[in-house]
């Protein structure tokens, strides 16, 4: 089974419209019926609203613990402001209360109350969603708004997704990955054997790709790049692929900037699904092609 | 006065509005820039700073002295993130899974943990065009927690301490988000009136409303898309302060390293407008 991750660095490059281009493409290759998708940016879940898939099953997702003061026993002595590094307690009506959404859950304040006021609660900070879409399994996940993204839930809905296909034997799992680098993103490319960079041809673009490649790098995964908007800021698109050629890094594709891509968003349909020769459809058609034969090529 | 860009969904302008919103700042008052997207930086790419002042940032993480060390395990007991264990006569450390609480270093009854910084990434300084006081945070590459940084950027102080203070947030609407947004005055949403546009928009404005922030909405690349970022403006109050066209010069300026009002310069009474309502608002 071989797992392929979309990233980007920079958010809004188009991580999920090609993604999800990529999953109808895939249905009608040799991958039909024989892959799964995870979308793995768990706080700003899009994949769910260009595939419109029929929710199956969903589950609550227990997160860290946080604080919490038992005001009828606190004797307010302010030792638990002291010790907390997350400027988490807050002094207010004489009453030391904790803010649940700044607290890191480190129960530091819990071992140095001398009244034994503070215990952990645990909490639900998400929902993992398996769903079923006309591509195929999806799994998903929602990040209630605020909470630590520590590549947990990401990790999760990963794990689901691998273990269906282990079960169905599919050959494939496609991850849509978060922007960034921190951990979401290391947690969506871990055990990934290819990434796909999606960049566009901007001075922000180009800088966050880097930081994007070198992260892929640092993890050992392979990756390829293609560049959206691509004739938005023509001296950036060859920026990029004179960066790519001299550093051994195949540019599988460009694609045009077409506003078709946004007409299918709001229809709910993959730019492939919705108008097969769009101009950007063309280009990602050409895209799945490069990185099914990297997929298919044999690493030694 | 603490403004803050975010956007929840990436790509939106956010970058794009913080840079000329600090520009028309710039023309009134002292303005201190704070670029908090740590895991991909971009404002600099605008407001050309001199990054002259430069500072490694982390979190402190404990360091045991084995001679004073007489393994009762209290700190492996009160870690909530197994960053630190004792295996048989030996207390082992594990940086990447500490949060740096220092919660270890205070149970110790030997006195035997130490903590020193554990480098996450680089705070960077100086200044920029229009006498902008500029700071950005850089996460190294392969660190995985963004908010440490977040935590010691917000402490930056330059010499201009009255200022108006420009947060330009992370995309997402996670702990990093939060982070940024923390002790702000206003809010300043850019959207774009996509469904990924919307759906993201709703998870930030979740935590502007939990945090019982003020908040407004720039709908920016205005006439792609649908009507629906309008209609859940309306429904849950919170005012559209422009509206940016979707026009391929003003893409196309920005994809070379261009500000805004420099490539359309006809916004500057718009930004002029927002940071009245945004200063006139919270004073009243």
């Amino acid at each position: 089974m071989k797992q392929l991750v979309i990233l980007s660095g920079k958010g809004g490059t188009g991580k999920t419209s090609v993604t999800a281009a990529l999953a109808h493409l895939a249905s009608e290759s040799q991958y039909e019926n024989r892959f799964i998708m995870a979308d793995a940016d768990v706080d700003a879940a899009n994949l769910e609203l260009v595939l419109k898939p029929r929710l199956l099953e969903e589950q609550d997702f227990r997160g860290g613990q946080v604080a919490v003061i038992d005001q009828d026993t606190c004797a307010s002595c302010g030792d638990c402001v002291a010790v907390c590094r997350f400027d988490a307690i807050n002094y207010t009506d004489r009453l030391y209360v904790i803010d649940p959404i700044a607290c890191d859950g480190c129960a530091a304040c819990v071992y140095q109350c001398p009244t034994e006021s503070i215990a952990m609660h645990e909490q639900t900070v998400g929902k993992l969603y398996v769903s079923d879409s006309r591509y195929g399994p999806l799994y998903h996940a929602n990040l209630f708004p605020g909470q630590e993204n520590s590549g947990k839930l990401v990790t999760l809905v990963k794990q689901r997704a691998r273990l269906q296909a282990l079960d169905e034997n599919r050959e494939l799992v496609i991850v849509d990955g978060p922007p960034g680098i921190g951990c979401p993103v290391i947690s969506a490319t871990s055990g990934a054997d290819l990434a796909l960079i999606v960049t566009e041809p901007t001075v922000a673009g180009v800088h966050d790709m880097h930081r994007a490649l070198q992260t892929v790098q640092h993890f050992g995964v392979r990756a390829l790049v293609c560049i959206n908007k691509a004739d938005i800021y023509p001296a950036g698109s060859d920026e990029i692929e004179s960066f790519c050629r001299d550093n051994g890094i195949q540019t599988v594709g460009k694609v045009p900037f077409d506003l078709t891509v946004v007409t299918a968003m709001v229809h709910g349909e993959p730019v492939t699904a919705f108008r097969p020769d769009a101009p950007a459809s063309v280009a990602i058609s050409i895209i799945w092609e490069q990185v099914l034969e990297s997929l298919l090529e044999k690493v030694v | 006065m603490h403004i803050v860009v975010a956007s929840g969904k990436g790509g939106t302008g956010k970058t794009t509005v913080a840079t000329s919103l600090a520009l028309i700042a710039a023309e009134q008052d002292n303005v201190r820039f704070m670029d908090c997207d740590v895991e991909a930086p971009n404002a600099g790419l605008f407001l050309n700073p001199d990054l002259d002042t430069r500072k490694e940032v982390g979190i402190l993480i404990p360091q045991v002295d084995e001679s004073a060390c007489t393994y009762c395990g209290k700190c492996a007991e009160v870690c909530q993130f197994h960053a630190i264990a004792v295996i048989g006569k030996k207390t082992l450390v594990f940086p990447e899974l500490c949060h740096g609480c220092g919660s270890c270093t205070l149970v110790c009854p030997d006195n035997a943990i130490s903590e020193h910084l554990d480098v996450m990434g680089v705070l960077e300084s100086g200044p920029a065009i229009h006498e902008i006081d500029f700071a950005q945070g850089v996460m190294n590459v392969g660190e995985p927690m963004a908010v440490p940084i977040i935590r010691e950027l917000k402490k930056w102080k330059p010499v201009n301490t009255l200022a108006i203070e420009i947060r330009d947030a992370p995309p997402g609407a996670s702990c990093s988000v939060v982070e940024t947004i923390r002790g702000a005055g206003f809010v300043l949403l850019v959207t774009e009136p996509t469904p990924f546009g919307l759906h993201d928009l709703k998870q930030v404005a979740e935590i502007t409303r939990e945090l019982g922030l003020p908040a407004g909405v720039i709908v920016n690349r205005d006439g792609i898309g649908d009507n629906a970022v309008q209609e859940y403006c309306d429904e849950s109050g919170i005012p559209i302060l422009m509206r940016i066209p979707m026009e391929r010069r003003i893409a196309e300026a920005i994809a070379s390293g261009k500000l805004l009002l420099e490539a359309a310069p006809e916004y500057r009474q718009g930004f002029q407008n927002i940071l009245e309502t945004i200063l006139v608002g919270v004073h009243a």
